[in-house]
């Protein structure tokens, strides 16, 4: 079952521009040997070195492929990505991207870990951050564990990445406060291309709170606005593993806040084990053309996962979320609750697949998308996609697209609200069903705030 | 209360108005003095609530005749937050849900949207709490509604109580009652009628649409109106609820005794 839903007006633009087969197999090679060097050899090499034999028979996806039928990437295939080159930044260019209550902060630069912008001394005992390119050969067990490590964007990643960052949580070990992980990117005069990648590992027992963000450091001695030129552009391809151990419970924030000349393609692969509990709330806000593959394979029974995602896209924006959650075992509980909102002629896609094999009785998974549309020329392709092979199961999936409506729109005039305020309170509480998960109070109004304006504008 | 040469709050002089493309008000005159409670009954279907719409400005009702002026201004100059502002408040017959808003970032909104179209100081959270606290009283609300989403999953009562507490805060010149009484348990209506009471002032005006006589017994009119077909076809005392509740609206709406079915 499939809902499309798109405005009076809205026409659609299909077939696009494909770019050829063998016209993505040239970018695929080219982005492979523009990807930045390696700084230190070593057991990293042999892990970007069998990436590169994975990526050989694979190709970068069209329109016709079924995973990617609504998000056309010929706009990135058009872009020569470089080398990113090493960026000099001032604590005062982290300004806008840190917040006071949020201490304890990691920060990645360009892909690279930047030690002095991070808050290393202040970390609680019980967690070791470390950078991946020096990470001794002792964590490798548990890189690229996951599923779907295979994937064409997934496998380039990993051939490309050159540090990133290595976050363990020890055994049972409570962190109250917080990891801020911001991935930052300094774009430059041509574009470049980013491979950030993260390594967390909840061990048995263990609670952690994390907040990973993507976005970009804009000062105005880097414009970030002349994007016929290229200047500006850049393309984040991300990924990170998560493997939580027996019991382990995490809370995960992951907000994707780029720059409009951004692109950004990010998994976010997880595998948990019995009795784990894993919460992630995304927000999908920035870039021109962005995807997340959040991936949640549930290997031990009695695992909780609650998914709860935002989405705004403005302008021409397009913002794609492929969710995947994975039963494998019994007595399992997953809910997941995605929201958009969409304004001008941008367009979101929602793909939720849910796979519940024979093995995965008493499953408990509820999946519902809500859609609110503020333009008639907006666009919401949403999907449920529901495999479901046990029989003693319980799914639930619902979705629905809304406006704002006239009755609630006067209802607020007729307490005094102007018509902008009104739009203002009926979509801040269409969102904050979001963002109020969101484990930081200034954290939480910069995105209601941004949210509020890019609508505005 | 009447009163002797007060100022006239609401003056409406023939008004008509329809909606998709039908006309329901036709030829409504009405004027409301300050001090005065005034009751408007009538059937169902008789435009008692278009009439509420077209005073507050509901954007799909448009007016096709009349003049209606608040507090000396032309009414249909002003924009319904203007309206508001002005001091017309409406409590809906049928209260809105606001999912996700809270009833607390609502009510305070709304009062600074009037303060700051006054010139007067707006509230911070801190001190618009100490100010709704005190509000709740006169509708005996649990503060526990402040934190919920405006009216979500309140029930028929709860909804109409938070309508009161929104005109309490707003403290408006016009309170328009649009059938504030209907579904509302024997303590819910004396609460939420005990609530109206204490917001009468010689200053302003309250305009109640009701139904049934039951609510007068406790919001006790000066005039009562009697709406039929989109007007006014009798005005009176309060005596008049007690005389329609025994004869029925035929008495006043028909010239001439009709029989069942017949219309
Ligand atoms: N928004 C609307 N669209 C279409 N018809 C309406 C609308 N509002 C009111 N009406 C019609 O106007 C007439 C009067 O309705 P209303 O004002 O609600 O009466 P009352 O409140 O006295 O019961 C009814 O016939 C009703 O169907
Ligand atoms: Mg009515």
């Amino acid at each position: 079952m499939s809902l499309q839903v798109t405005n009076l007006e809205a026409e659609l633009k299909e077939p696009q521009s494909l770019v050829s087969e063998r016209d993505r197999a040239q970018y695929l090679a080219q982005l492979i040997e523009h990807r930045n060097p390696l700084v230190v050899s070593g057991w990293l090499g042999t892990v970007r070195d069998r990436a590169l034999n994975l990526l050989r028979d694979q190709a970068l996806p069209s329109t016709r492929d079924e995973d990617w039928r609504f998000t056309d990437l010929s706009a990135l295939y058009r872009t020569t990505f470089q080398p990113v080159k090493p960026a000099i930044v001032t604590s005062t260019d982290l300004d806008t991207w840190t917040t006071s209550d949020l201490p304890i902060r990691i920060v990645v630069i360009n892909g690279v870990f930047a030690p002095e912008h991070s808050t290393l001394d202040t970390l609680p005992s019980g967690i070791t951050v470390q950078s991946l390119a020096t990470a001794e050969e002792a964590i490798q067990p548990y890189l690229l564990q996951q599923q779907g490590m295979n994937e064409v964007f997934t496998a380039l990643n990993t051939a490309s990445f050159t540090d990133g960052v290595v976050i363990r949580v020890g055994k049972n070990q409570v962190i109250e406060t917080p990891i801020h992980l911001l991935f930052l990117t300094v774009a430059g005069d041509v574009p470049v291309a980013i491979a950030p990648r993260a390594l967390i590992i909840a061990e048995s027992g263990s609670a952690a709170t994390l907040i990973e963000e993507y976005g970009a450091i804009a000062s105005s001695s880097r414009a970030m606005t002349h994007q016929e030129s290229g200047e500006g552009t850049y393309w984040t391809n991300a990924v990170t593993e998560i493997s939580l151990a027996d019991n382990a419970q995490l809370h995960h924030t992951r907000t994707q806040r780029e720059a409009t000349a951004g692109f950004h393609i990010g998994k976010t692969a997880v595998a948990q084990s019995r009795d784990s509990r894993y919460s992630l709330t995304t927000l999908n806000i920035g870039a021109q053309i962005s995807r997340h593959n959040p991936e949640i394979v549930l290997t031990g029974i009695q695992t909780e996962t609650h998914l709860n995602g935002l989405t705004l896209a403005v302008q021409s924006q397009l913002s794609d979320t492929h969710s995947l959650i994975h039963f494998a075992q019994p007595h399992c509980i997953a809910k997941q609750l995605n929201k958009c909102i969409v304004n001008d002629r941008a367009r979101a896609v929602f793909n939720g697949r849910i796979e519940v094999p024979k093995a995965a009785q008493q499953t408990n998974a509820a999946q519902l998308s809500r859609n609110l549309l503020l333009s008639s020329k907006a666009r919401v392709d949403t999907k449920p996609q529901l495999e479901i092979v046990a029989d003693d199961v319980k799914c639930a999936h619902g979705a629905t697209v809304s406006q704002l409506e006239d009755e609630e729109i006067f209802y607020l005039q007729s307490r005094g609200l102007d018509r902008e305020s009104a739009c203002d309170l009926l979509v801040k509480g269409f969102a904050a069903e979001i963002t109020e998960k969101v484990p930081s109070e200034k954290l939480r109004s910069q995105l209601l705030t941004s949210i509020l304006s890019l609508i505005r504008d | 209360m009447i009163i002797e040469n007060s100022d006239v709050i609401l003056s409406v002089k023939d008004l008509s108005a329809e909606v998709d493309g039908i006309e329901i008000l036709k030829g409504l005159s009405l004027e409301i003095k300050a001090g005065e409670i005034h009751a408007i009954m009538g059937p169902n279907g008789s435009g008692k609530s278009t009439f509420s719409k077209v005073l507050t400005g509901h954007p799909a009702y448009t007016v096709t005749g009349g003049e209606v002026t608040f507090k000396g201004q032309n009414l249909f100059d002003l924009e319904p937050q203007d309206r508001a502002r002005e001091g017309i408040f409406l409590s809906f017959q049928y209260p809105l849900e606001i999912p996700g808003v809270s009833n607390l970032d609502f009510l305070r909104v709304a009062y600074n949207s009037k303060q700051k179209y006054k010139g007067l100081e707006e509230l911070d959270a801190f001190d618009f709490d100490d100010l709704i606290r005190e509000t709740l009283d006169i509708v005996k609300m649990n503060p526990a509604f402040l934190d919920r989403s405006v009216n979500e999953g309140f029930s028929g009562g709860e909804k109409k109580r938070n309508e009161i507490l929104q005109m309490a805060l707003l403290e408006p010149t016009l309170g328009i009652l649009d059938e504030t009484d209907s579904g509302l348990d024997i303590d819910a209506l004396r609460i939420v009628a005990n609530g109206v009471n204490q917001l009468t002032r010689p200053d302003n005006a309250v305009l109640m649409i009701t139904h049934y006589q039951r609510l007068l017994d406790y919001i006790v009119p000066d005039y009562i109106h009697v709406m039929e077909g989109g007007r006014i076809v009798t005005t009176g005392g309060k005596e008049l609820a007690l005389e329609l509740e025994e004869r029925g609206y035929e008495w006043v709406t028909d010239k001439e005794p009709v029989e069942v079915g017949a219309r």
